[in-house]
């Protein structure tokens, strides 16, 4: 018996112009029919609590010690360069700045990108192909409101308290590395770490991440919502999830530096 | 099974056109359903079958042609109305389609408490009542994943009954079955029809199913309806192609 070889899993990524612009409407057009939805009665609320925990509290270990890992490597490295400018002081100040300013949402996001986009981009997706979401909506419920609305509003929420909290143990991990240098009580750190935060920075690298998180769940919602038949078109919802997904925290990130640096 | 003596028509397609890109799959078909009737669309697979099913409950729109269930023209009315028309049909997937993050009590309920008038006492022992009527009361609290691909479907009609439609469409209904699971599915089917006079609307290749089941039995070919009549009628057909589907003996 021949064996033919297996197809290798290719990316759904835009192969033309035309293709690319209808991604970005379709993409824009389930981000507005989300912000219709959102308002309207009935509201989920079980399935969007459930969202939460999945969402949220699943997602805070890996985001905790990716946030622990960054803090300590970051102060590491940087103690023996501003060493060499007789900056050692500054470094607890300069890894608060870089955690909350940028490293912490922009890592925390990508990470969540990465577990949220796919996860949610494969669930969909698998649902789609077994006639579960078609199921819903000849059973008389809105299958839109029920699977989508509650993903992106948990995800839009859930984002930036992990964000907060990764910053944290960020932060956290920066005083165990100093410590490791010298003894520094965690007062004094968090006092040298806060000197030069002020609330104009925390408040739009806080609201950049509701977008991250709104974006990553519309991104993984749509894809999984519209895979096409078969099984392979489960895998391709989750990948390409995943990258547009990583791809618009940047974006957006480098947007939202931008009318922070004009605002504040 | 014996003749409908109802003439209240119930479910109406007319002039049903669809198409995929260029390949028409659909070109011009007729069909009418009366309460308590149960018509069984045959056809070649690939001819459109599931697509009727699919049009009639408003996953697939089609190209032109006109629906009208329960005296109401299905393809202009709002989405409002479709989902309360809805819950008058319920429709059996192929696959059972039911909800694998739920246990088989959750995907029972699933319907009913999302209703705007839903009361907690609806659902009082319907559950049980619904799994008793396809046998599988002790499936109850069971994942769906832990259960066979008779007992699915066995669960996608008891969760289809949850909403006491009027019409059910069944797509494939015995298909990837062993002969004693069929036969079991189909005598359900026919319980089902008697016990709570439903009208069906079946998509089979088991010709078993078909004669049990049936009122009337409708072939499609090329888009169209090549032939339409009772078992008996169509096994003695002059068309090759209908007497085709009934050399399975």
């Amino acid at each position: 018996m021949e064996v033919k070889p297996k197809k290798k899993q290719k990316l759904k990524l835009p192969a033309s112009s035309e293709e690319f612009f209808q991604k970005i409407a379709g993409l824009a057009s389930f981000a507005v029919k989300f912000l219709i939805e959102l308002f309207k009665p009935p509201y989920e609320i079980n399935e969007t609590l459930k969202q939460f925990f999945m969402i949220g509290y699943k997602s805070f270990p890996l985001v905790a010690i990716t946030g622990f890992i960054i803090g300590l490597t970051l102060t590491l490295q940087s103690i023996p360069t501003l060493d060499k400018f007789g900056a050692a002081s500054l470094v607890p100040s300069m890894v608060a700045l870089a955690v909350i300013l940028e490293i912490g949402p922009v890592i925390t996001s990508l990470i969540f990108a990465g577990k949220i986009g796919s996860g949610i981009g494969a669930e969909l997706g698998s649902m789609k192909v077994t006639e579960q979401i078609d199921s819903m909506e000849v059973s008389g419920t809105n299958p839109f409101k029920y699977l989508v609305v509650t993903r992106i509003f948990a995800a839009t929420l859930m984002l930036p308290i992990l964000v907060i909290l990764a910053d944290a143990i960020a932060l956290f991990g920066g005083f165990l590395a100093i410590n490791i240098f010298d003894y520094t009580s965690l007062k004094t750190y968090l006092v040298s770490a806060m000197a030069n935060i002020t609330f104009s920075d925390i408040i739009p690298a806080v609201t950049k991440t509701f977008l991250f998180g709104m974006s990553i769940g519309v991104v993984g919602c749509y894809e999984g919502y519209n895979a096409s038949r078969g099984t392979e078109s489960v895998g391709i919802a989750a990948n390409t999830a995943v990258v547009i997904s990583s791809l618009m925290v940047i974006l957006i990130d480098m947007v939202m530096v931008q009318l922070a640096s004009i605002i504040f | 099974m014996s003749e409908v003596k109802n003439d209240d028509e119930i479910l109406s397609v007319s002039k049903l056109k669809k198409s995929f890109g260029s390949n028409t799959v659909l070109s011009e078909v007729d069909l009418k359903l009366k309460k308590g009737e149960t018509v069984v669309i045959l056809g070649r697979s690939g001819t459109g079958k599931s697509v009727i099913l699919k049009c009639i409950i408003g996953l697939i729109f089609p190209d032109s042609g006109s629906i009208e269930i329960f005296g109401e023209d299905f393809l202009s009315i709002k989405q409002a109305e479709k989902s309360k028309l809805r819950i008058r049909i319920g429709f059996l997937f192929q696959s059972g389609a039911l909800y694998d993050s739920m246990t088989v009590r959750q995907n029972l309920e699933f319907p009913i408490i999302r209703q705007p008038d839903y009361k907690k006492s609806d659902l009082s022992g319907k559950v049980e009542e619904m799994l008793e009527n396809v046998g599988l009361v002790e499936a109850i609290d069971k994942m769906p994943s832990e259960l066979s691909g008779g007992m699915q479907k066995r669960i996608g009609l008891a969760r289809t009954l949850m909403l006491e439609p009027e019409i059910i469409l069944y797509d494939e209904p015995t298909t990837g079955l062993d002969p004693v699971t069929s036969n079991e599915i189909s005598h359900l089917i026919l319980d089902m029809q008697k016990k709570l006079d439903v009208s069906s609307l079946i998509v089979t290749h088991d010709m078993q199913c078909a004669k049990l089941v049936s009122n009337r039995i409708v072939v499609l070919k090329d888009g169209k309806f090549a032939a339409e009549g009772t078992y008996e009628e169509l096994e003695k057909s002059d068309d090759e192609f209908v007497r085709g589907f009934f050399k399975f003996e």
